[in-house]
């Protein structure tokens, strides 16, 4: 996107909060002391909301986008089932977007991850960081390679497991894109069962994060592949700000 | 507006309690991305601006910090102009990221950012915002990061002026949305995401 026409972009449109899971979601516990009581309060966006960091691949280092190799030495590989996990960013006026940042993180096969708060006595990897990142292209097409997580349980009050999912953060080309959700897994019995993957009410939703198993891009004898398009709100295509602002 | 063709963006999960592997990385240890993790520095010592410190806690509506959560904060430069890929051409400050991101201490659940005093912002109508910062709060329990806006609780001239400030009709509320100045160059902004000091939250 060059710079005139990220200038002839306008304000983004308003958020479809029925796609979101709701502040206030008890069968999520952790949410009853974390979630606002008030309503949200709406503003019309500035520029302040409207732009936002931007991150080009040259942050990348050589091993960012291969979570099977960047914690260990050459010879050496994470444990578990290699797959990829691509798709393209888009806008919700179907556009693709380049120069997207992705992070993830995720735990190991064993659905363990390396982070000192986390008690579950499935063992470490001592090949598997778990943190990950890359950023879309021209085309905004992005791709990481790493191994299928596994499930894992988890203190909610209950028998409460996590399906296997990534964890995905991503920057738009405004603050007000910015966006941190989860991936799960294409068959995934755990899914429907899953209080956090439930705070989503619309089931539509829920299914855009769920990555589907692709064939075509599974790399011979070596790692199967996922397919998952990410969704950032659009902009209007003219500034309206004027209007917008005007009191 | 045009509603052919409109795709729907994919919906908010909570960055739950591990946010740090993929965020903060080089905090918990796993020494990667080159050691430095994004979003920790924002100045050099050629930018622009007054020095400032900007530090608080998240508090829960059992009035306790929260200590696994994560804060981002996006602001313009000295002279009130953003840093982005667009604004480049504009004479933005260079040496000023803008963009910064700060765990909660894992201890007592402060966050902090060394950056520089925003500059007002002028709209394209004309008009001034007050020196502002946005703020990203994520964190476990947290279903869809939440959007706020601090100001500089000494700006009073400023801060009447705010369009913002001066459309919110709970005026009450407001005091939620400044910093307090500690010192010269040192302020304090605690958040609520709960209970009678609730911060005001925004649907941007
Ligand atoms: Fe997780």
């Amino acid at each position: 996107m060059d710079k005139s026409d990220m200038r002839s972009q306008g304000p983004l449109y308003p958020r479809d909060k029925t796609l979101h899971p709701k502040a206030l979601t008890p069968d999520y516990k952790s949410s009853l002391f974390r979630s606002p009581k008030m309503a949200l309060v709406p503003v019309n966006t500035t520029m302040s909301e409207i732009s936002g960091p931007v991150f080009g691949p040259n942050i990348l280092g050589e091993f960012d986008s291969d979570l099977t190799k960047n914690y260990c030495s050459a010879e050496q590989m994470a444990i578990g089932e290699q797959i990829i996990v691509h798709g393209k960013v888009f806008d919700e006026n179907s556009k693709t977007i380049p120069n997207v940042l992705i992070e993830v993180w995720q735990a190991n096969a064993g659905g363990r991850y390396r982070h000192f708060s986390d008690s579950y006595k499935a063992p470490l990897d001592p090949y598997f960081g778990g943190c990950g990142r890359c950023v879309t292209d021209q085309n905004g097409y992005y791709s990481f390679k790493t191994i299928r997580p596994g499930a894992y349980p988890w203190p909610n009050g209950g028998n409460n497991w996590r399906p296997s999912h990534i964890h995905f953060s991503i920057f738009g080309t405004s603050f007000a894109q910015r966006l941190i959700t989860q991936m799960y897994f294409e068959g995934d019995p755990l899914i429907k069962l899953c209080p956090i993957a439930n705070t989503i009410e619309d089931p539509a939703s829920l299914n855009t994060l769920v990555a589907q198993l692709d064939m075509k891009r599974t790399i011979h004898m070596d790692a199967r592949a996922y397919q998952f398009n990410i969704i950032l709100r659009g902009r209007f295509s003219t500034i309206f700000e004027n209007k917008m602002d005007g009191n | 507006m045009d509603k052919l063709h409109r795709l729907k963006e994919i919906p908010s999960q909570t960055a739950g309690p591990f946010l740090h592997i993929g965020c903060v990385p080089n905090q918990i240890g796993l020494n990667t991305f080159g050691g430095i993790d994004l979003g920790s520095v924002l100045l050099s010592k050629n930018t622009e601006g007054k020095r400032i410190t900007l530090t608080g806690k998240v508090f829960d509506g059992k009035n306790m910090p929260i200590r696994d959560g994560m804060v981002e904060i996006w602001q313009a430069d000295a002279n009130g102009l953003y840093q982005t890929s667009d604004t480049k051409s504009d004479g933005s400050d260079l040496n000023f990221s803008g963009w910064g991101r700060s765990h909660c201490d894992f201890e007592s659940g402060s966050w902090i950012f060394e950056t520089i005093k925003p500059g007002p912002v002028m709209m394209n109508n004309g008009s001034w915002m007050a020196p502002h910062i946005s703020f990203w709060i994520v964190a476990r329990g947290v279903n869809l990061g939440l959007n706020t806006r601090m100001y500089f609780g000494d700006e009073h001239s400023l801060n009447e002026k705010d369009p913002l400030l001066q459309e919110l009709k709970d005026t009450k509320r407001i005091r939620t949305l400044m910093a307090r100045k500690i010192t010269e160059n040192f302020y304090e902004f605690n958040i609520y995401l709960q209970g009678e000091n609730e911060t005001i939250f925004f649907e941007i």
